[in-house]
């Protein structure tokens, strides 16, 4: 059993107006096996809340707290939150002309594990897991995320989830861009980890449609970069009904 | 843009004020570059072993296929009497690549030297061609490369040369109807390195892809000035040169000028360079330069970057438990990699990886 708890987390960009702060305050327990949305309206802060929880240098920590069973993920690099059990599954993946994605996992898997994985059961791993996921193979030859569709960039990336086994899982926007057919697959995959593993899962969204495939446990909702309301997946149901119109004016 | 004149008399030795000398050392030439200076008529490619679909051989040098207004090419040709000539024949598919090399026994760096090459791809064949540079030489070297109708033409040049190296040279592709011509410049060695990749179209349906990479260490100097002629229509072109720099003095140029004429309605065109900065006190100039005479065109396009680390790349890598490091290498050698594998021709692909490696060696990443 893990946990993953964020107490009053503050955060700042630099803008060419000077620092502005995006989270203010943000108070978050995750336990192991459960899923917890972050629904809110655009520029709520919840992609800020993600990219910080990873590491990215963009954002800076201004006030706050964010420990990984007792162990201080503030003063992780990147790597090391990776290593400790986070996982970032991004709302726009980056290109990286130049690596194939075979490349590319298996020095990941490497540097999560520790080693190198054996070649044997390493091939049939990923083709089991791509398959799962309907990817073509001839999907692990090609560069990683260049040219991709957007389906094909979160196939990748909940792949990568898969693969890497995180503890806790933070997907920023999976479900953005993706039709029907590419958001069943995904959240498919998502479900099929959560089935076999005891990840904590942090599904961030604007839509309350993932939801619908993927059940929370508890939804939050962000307005302002804090969470203004909580509660069970009824709370997603409201949502979908009066939608964020009333945490914003508030 | 018109051509100045194309007889050398009425060139001037170029004083680095020039728009086509601008960014050149030339004090780093030894002399090369000067209308006066003397060049030893030397044809110094030797082809690698034998095989069937063409022949190698010297001809007669007075004529030209092409029009430069260029000193130092002006002076090669009117320095040499002969050309040395590969014929691929009309029809003829050969799948394994024909190597030339150059031959430096008897040559001195103190001694400037003239090649030149002509290339006729016959039409419908298929072939790929390496040229292999490497040692000490001062050479200024002219390649004219005629594509005949449906040709496909794959071009390897490398620049493997020693540091001592002056090498001045012009590629010049004549692609005709429903041709293609892919070339690749791969610049890695000499200290004084200019090369002018250019190219025309001799008829619609033609195409022509132009690869490029470069590595600058300390005080190396490589430039590649690139053309892009569109006078016909439905002709499409596409660049991208890669370039890395790392130490003092390390200094690379590209220039990407495409021009698109009145008549080349259809054109399909689009040039990319980027830099990657590896330290400080080296500088990258790049410059594209597109000038469309007629709108009726189906794209054209520029970009250039010239920068340090992709910070995105290197999050998305160390998020996935890359150690910074090591995902600074992975992106390096992926900046690389992007031109060497569309080579397709894996020992070469492996030698300039391993040279980059040492490039790279005791640069702090």
């Amino acid at each position: 059993m893990s946990t993953l708890e964020i107490k009053n987390l503050q955060v700042s960009v630099e803008t060419e107006e000077g620092s502005k702060q995006i989270l203010r305050g943000v108070d978050l327990t995750i336990k192991s096996g459960e899923t917890h949305a972050i629904m809110g309206p655009n520029g709520s802060g919840k992609s800020t809340l993600a990219y910080s929880l990873a590491g990215h240098p963009k954002y800076q920590i201004t006030g706050g707290t964010v420990t990984l069973d007792g162990a201080n993920v503030l003063e992780m690099s990147v790597d090391e939150r990776a290593k400790a059990g986070l996982f970032l599954a991004m709302q726009y993946p980056v290109e990286v002309p130049g690596i194939s994605v075979s490349n590319f996992l298996r020095t990941a898997v490497t540097a999560i594990r520790g080693e190198a994985p054996k070649v044997r059961t390493w091939v049939t791993e990923v083709k089991t897991a791509m398959a799962d996921l309907s990817m073509d193979p001839a999907f692990s030859e090609r560069n990683v995320n260049e040219g991709f569709s957007g389906g094909e960039k979160k196939r990748h990336e909940i792949l990568q989830m898969e693969l890497l086994k995180p503890k806790f899982a933070i997907l920023d926007e999976t479900d953005s861009g993706l039709d029907v057919d590419a958001l069943r697959v995904v959240s498919e995959g998502v479900n099929r980890i959560k089935s076999n593993s005891d990840v904590g899962i942090l599904l961030i969204t604007h839509y309350t449609r993932i939801l619908k495939y993927i059940k929370p446990d508890f939804v939050h909702v962000f307005a302002a970069g804090r969470i203004v309301e909580e509660g069970g997946a009824e709370l997603a149901e409201k949502l979908e009904e009066k939608g964020y119109a009333e945490y914003v004016t508030a | 843009m018109t051509l100045a004149s194309n007889i050398l008399e009425n060139h001037t030795t170029p004083t680095g004020r020039e728009e086509a000398w601008r960014f050149a050392p030339l004090a780093r030439t030894r002399g090369l570059h000067e209308v006066e200076s003397a060049i030893l008529d030397r044809p110094s490619l030797k082809v690698a072993g034998s095989g069937s679909g063409f022949s190698f051989t010297l001809i007669d040098g007075r004529e030209s296929l092409s029009k430069t207004d260029d000193v130092v090419v002006l002076k090669v040709r009117n320095g040499t009497s002969h050309v040395q000539e590969l014929k691929i024949e009309k029809n003829a598919v050969i799948a394994e690549p024909i190597f030339l090399s150059r031959d430096l026994s008897g040559s001195s760096v103190e001694v400037a030297e003239a090649s030149r090459l002509v290339i006729r791809a016959g039409s419908h064949s298929q072939a790929t061609v390496v040229i292999e540079n490497a040692g000490a030489m001062t050479l200024a070297e002219e390649i004219e490369i005629l594509l005949e109708d449906g040709a496909q033409l794959r071009f390897v040049t490398l620049q493997e040369w020693s540091d001592e190296t002056v090498h001045i040279g012009r590629h010049h592709a004549i692609v005709g109807r429903d041709a293609t011509f892919s070339s690749y410049v791969i610049t890695v060695g000499g200290g004084f390195v200019r090369l002018l990749p250019t190219v025309e179209y001799a008829g619609p349906g033609s195409s022509a892809e132009l690869f490029g990479l470069y590595f600058a260490t300390a005080n190396q100097f490589l430039e590649h000035r690139i053309h892009v002629d569109h006078a016909i229509p439905h002709a499409k072109s596409r660049v991208h040169y890669k370039g890395a720099l790392s130490g003092n003095g390390a200094h690379t140029v590209w220039i990407g000028d495409v021009f698109i004429r009145a008549a080349a309605e259809g054109t399909d065109t689009y040039e990319l360079n980027r830099n990657l900065l590896l330290s400080d006190g080296a500088r990258a100039d790049s410059v594209p330069n597109l000038e469309i005479e007629t709108g009726e065109i189906v794209g054209a396009g520029h970009a250039s970057t010239t920068g340090r680390f992709d910070d995105e790349q290197l999050f998305y890598l160390q998020s996935r438990g890359i150690p910074a490091d090591e995902a600074r290498k992975l992106v390096i050698r992926a900046f690389f990699m992007e031109i060497l594998s569309k080579l397709a021709l894996p020992e070469i692909e492996e030698r300039i990886a391993a040279t980059i490696s040492k490039d790279l060696q005791g640069v702090e990443l």
